[in-house]
């Protein structure tokens, strides 16, 4: 059934029909149409349905693709064509045009990936690499990608996949030193010269900054070399033989950016730079970002340590100055790049708090000392923090406004994983009460399950821990007269004396408080909101058994200034009819935005005095929101960091998730055991109880 | 087929004061042992306070050593209670006998009682520990109807780690007050090397590399880490070393096995691992 594949003159109609815009006199669609002719009629089809999609973004983009395209049809198997234009096509939206259209013309390296090199791409090794550079750094580094390495100093950019060797061992290797290097740029002082008029006196620029980079490469290999033998070794394997003679001098251990720029000028003309697949490129935005970074800093510091004057001499009055009773003494850097430094305060040593202590590294990191200015009073830079916060809370200026009125509202931050801070007060919730239903449903379920109910009671009181005295033990606070008595008889009598002869108190160790967190998500309409409001009867009916301190919220919320959380059941509550009613009255509501609704819920755990308390979500999915780019991996990483701020605060937190897909992303979330799978929504009411009984074992 | 076991010559320990007739390895990092003398010298009692692994058992030892005193150490755990430090009541073939627990043991024996990780312990344990830290220095031994006097070579230490980020096990402040605090934190960098060197026998590379990877997982802690590599574990991994084991399996179970269960995490510390050797 195969039809006839188009002639070249029907291709070149629809190529002029398709690519008008970007076609001239000059530049036809008859080369394109005599490329594309040869191929299968179904090839055909594929080519320009893609030119159709990617002239949605750019015409140009279109173009440069229907002309690299027969050449990768014959080396690339469709998957890996939509890879190829997939990542052209973010090339384009994140660098623009001009690289974009580079992944295009580049079909080189995509053919590498056909020969059955094993890529490493920076999506898998993304997480990797970041803990690995942040401990290198002491502070995290943001990661991305860029077609060329570079770094601004805060970001590292990496290629987003690299198959330059044969194994993934080795490319991922090229990774770690991509990341080593770029990291020892900022780290080293590469932006401490200015490298962009360092190379505009050459005759070719460009040529001068890849020759620069080239070198700096050389000295930064050198200092990376002596604190990490074993990116030395990868490197000498990879580079396959010395470095040139003439760059010798920069294997120095105190050779700067400066020696760099001497030797650029020897060397121009008589070296070229040798492209290494770590070759990265220098940009002089990143001395601008230092540049920033170094200012903000000082402020920040200044603020820091105006705190800490107050917070170890109270006697001090709001906004004196109080600089220039601290003192800094930066010893020398060690060998692996950190710098040991000592904080005094009023002469005497302080132990600095964390973010100080990462402030003043950060400083040291940059500057390689504490300038003298930093610790006087000069006033402009202390406000410039000041303004510098103030952009941050006018994140949340809209916010505030249409909602300052209204009462019961809670502000809370969220994590923006791309920039790796918090966004502050950046999400609007409101606690709100479940409108009662007056049917008949807690009474249904209860006789639904009328026979469960009875054996989960009986499971159950078989848990309930009381305080009472133990009698006969081995060991014990005291003694066991009653068995004392007897056991002295028996001694009399001739037998051995036994030696179980005291008591011990047994306490009610279930000390235990538990909040159960209900999605009210759209998404759950139906049978699962059915199932879900069986389940909480039924753990209702159980830990009332048990005693254990408890209480239900629901959360739902469409954009982040409209964050709800559902009032159920409080933990001061008693199960009553009010309570069976607002079970009853759960209904669904819109998206799931689960870090701000954590964050309140375990404030109000917190307020309870436990010996452990349970943060338990039942879930139907990922987190979600309506716009704000919270789908995906912002919410993923949202709602992680919001469940290790419930660790850190002393919560356990738990899923009992319907999602099929959640091992995808639930390990990454609540770790590998603190999440369960319940495949079978209609079972989920006789689970859920069960699940809770025996994590709480 | 089963082989006669024979009995290894196992060394007994008194299990109550051990009294330390070997100087216990131990390199100061600052002035904590002048700090220790005087609190002991004034009878005040001391707290111990740092992450794990620092040296802080380690230290008492010595200062026990060096003051030549007995120590007894109690191990606190979530079952501790104040009848298992002060004593009971047990039977014999015909009547009952007071046995004294540890602490009572220590405050008659003029010894030096180390209670780990006090947190762990139950709230009743504060009963008996109030009395004893603060001037009275006394122990109310109420079920033997005894009020036991501390000599002045007693004294108490306790070891607390603040880096548990949990309400649940902080130090009251009544009890945290009634104490001279020392705060122990890693040796710095070449002190660190040394202490490896000396403890483990290894090769002073060997203790550097070690060392610096334990400062980048040290980078880590709220990274992604609760802890960062303890002195301890460099300790032990460096011994494995020494014994011919090669530095990365070394690094990997000792360090990052002990320090996380997260693959990616476990990955990036091999990674750590492999430049810094």
């Amino acid at each position: 059934m195969a039809e006839a594949r188009l002639t070249e003159a029907e291709l070149r109609d629809r190529l002029d029909y398709l690519l008008s815009p970007v076609l001239s006199a000059r530049r036809t669609a008859a080369p394109l149409a005599q490329l594309l002719a040869p191929l299968t009629r179904e090839q055909q089809h594929f080519v320009l349905h893609w030119i159709e999609v990617i002239n949605r973004s750019n015409y140009e983009m279109g173009y440069q693709f229907a002309a690299a395209a027969p050449a990768a049809l014959v080396r690339l198997d469709a998957a890996a064509i939509e890879t190829w234009i997939i990542e052209a096509m973010d090339t384009y939206d994140r660098e623009g045009l001009h690289r974009g259209s580079e992944v295009f013309r580049q079909i080189g390296t995509w053919t590498a990936v056909a020969a059955g090199a094993e890529t490493a791409t920076f999506d898998e090794y993304a997480h990797v690499l970041e803990l690995f550079v942040c401990g290198l750094a002491g502070r995290p580094l943001n990661l991305d990608t860029a077609a060329e390495p570079w770094t601004d100093t805060e970001t590292l950019y990496l290629p987003p996949r690299i198959a330059t060797l044969p194994t993934k061992a080795g490319n991922f290797s090229i990774y770690k030193i991509l990341a080593t290097l770029l990291w020892a740029q900022g780290r080293f002082g590469t932006f401490h010269a200015d490298l962009k008029s360092a190379c505009a006196g050459f005759a070719d620029p460009a040529r001068a900054a890849a020759l620069l980079s080239h070198l700096e490469s050389v000295r930064l290999e050198a200092r990376i070399g002596r604190a990490l033998p074993g990116i030395a070794r990868d490197l000498v394997r990879l580079r396959g033989g010395e470095i040139d003679a003439r760059c010798a001098a920069l294997t120095a251990a105190d050779a700067t950016v400066g020696d760099s720029i001497t030797l650029l000028h020897r060397l121009y003309d008589v070296l070229d730079a040798p492209r290494y697949a770590w070759t990265t490129k220098l940009r002089p935005t990143a001395q601008k970002m230092r540049d920033a970074r170094i200012k903000r800093e000082q402020g920040e510091l200044a603020r820091a340590l105006a705190e800490l004057a107050q917070e170890n001499d109270p006697g001090t009055a709001p906004g004196a100055a109080t600089l220039e009773r601290f003192q800094i003494d930066a010893a020398s850097a060690a060998a692996d790049g950190s710098i040991d430094f000592e904080l005094q305060f009023d002469g005497a040593p302080l132990a600095p708090p964390d973010h100080v202590r990462q402030l003043i590294d950060s400083v040291l990191q940059d500057l390689g000392d504490i300038p003298d200015d930093y610790l006087q009073a000069a006033g402009s830079a202390a406000y410039d923090a000041g303004a510098q916060v103030n952009t941050e809370e006018d994140e949340s200026a809209d916010a505030w406004h249409s909602l300052q009125h209204e009462a019961g509202a809670h502000f809370y931050n969220e994590w923006d994983h791309k920039r790796r801070h918090y966004r502050k007060n950046w999400c609007v919730l409101r606690e709100i009460d479940v409108k009662p239903a007056s049917s008949d449903f807690v009474a249904d379920t209860l006789n639904k399950y009328r026979s469960q109910i009875v054996q989960l009671r009986r499971s159950f009181e078989l848990l309930r821990g009381e305080d009472k005295m133990l009698k006969r033990q081995a060991a014990g606070d005291d003694i066991d007269f009653d068995a004392l008595v007897s056991a002295y008889t028996e001694l009399k009598s001739g037998h051995e004396l036994p030696d179980r002869l005291f008591t011990r108190r047994h306490k009610n160790e279930r000390d235990l408080a538990v909040l159960f967190m209900v999605d009210m998500s759209g998404s759950t309409k139906g049978w699962i909101n059915d199932a879900e409001r069986e389940s909480l009867v039924m753990l209702c009916e159980a830990l009332e058994v048990l005693g254990d301190r408890y209480a239900i919220y629901g959360f739902s919320g469409l954009t982040r200034k409209r964050c709800e959380i559902y009032r159920i059941k409080r933990f001061d509550e008693p199960y009553d009819d009010a309570v069976r009613q607002r079970i009853a009255g759960i209904t669904p509501q819109d998206y799931t935005r689960m870090g701000v609704a954590i964050r309140h819920l375990t404030r109000l755990l917190n307020e309870i005095e436990a010996r452990t308390k349970l943060l338990i979500t039942l879930s139907d999915g990922k987190p979600d929101d309506y716009s704000d780019n919270y789908r995906g991996e912002y919410g993923i990483e949202d709602t992680r960091q919001a469940l290790i701020e419930a660790h850190r605060a002393g919560v356990k937190p738990f899923c009992i998730t319907i999602d099929s897909e959640a091992r995808d992303y639930l390990p990454h979330l609540y770790g590998p055991v603190n999440w369960t799978l319940v495949d079978d929504v209609k079972r989920l009411p006789l689970k859920v109880a069960d699940i809770y009984r025996r994590l709480t074992a | 087929m089963a082989g006669k076991i024979s009995p290894l010559p196992a060394k007994a320990l008194a299990t109550e004061a051990r009294v330390i007739d070997t100087e216990p390895y131990y390199e100061p990092c600052g002035n904590e042992v002048a700090l220790f003398e005087a609190a002991y010298a004034s009878q005040l009692p001391v707290l111990l306070k740092g992450p794990t692994g620092c040296g802080k058992t380690r230290f008492i030892e010595h200062m026990a050593w060096k003051l030549k005193r007995p120590l007894v150490t109690v191990s606190c755990h979530d079952d501790l209670t104040a009848a298992d430090l002060v004593g009971r009541y047990l039977i014999t073939s015909n009547e009952t006998v007071w046995v004294d627990g540890p602490l009572a043991h220590a405050v008659r024996a003029g010894a030096i009682c180390y209670l780990d990780e006090v947190v762990e312990a139950r709230r009743d344990t504060t009963v008996v520990i109030h009395p004893l830290a603060d001037d009275r220095r006394v122990l109310p031994m109420e079920k033997h109807g005894e009020l036991l006097q501390a000599p002045p070579e007693f004294l108490l230490a306790m070891s607390y780690n603040p880096g548990y980020q949990s309400v649940l096990k902080e130090l009251k402040q009544s009890t945290r007050q009634r104490f001279v605090a020392i705060d122990f934190a890693y040796p710095d960098a070449a002190l660190e090397e040394k202490i490896i060197a000396t403890e483990s026998g290894t090769k002073a590379a060997t203790a550097s590399a070690l060392v610096r990877l334990a400062h980048m997982t040290r980078n880590l802690k709220g990274n992604g880490l609760d802890e960062g590599a303890s002195t301890r574990l460099l300790v032990h991994a460096a011994k494995l070393i020494a014994r011919g084991i090669p530095a990365t399996t070394a690094c990997h179970s000792a360090i990052a096995e002990a320090l996380s269960d997260d693959p990616e995490m476990l990955r990036a510390i091999d990674e750590f691992v492999s430049s810094v050797f």
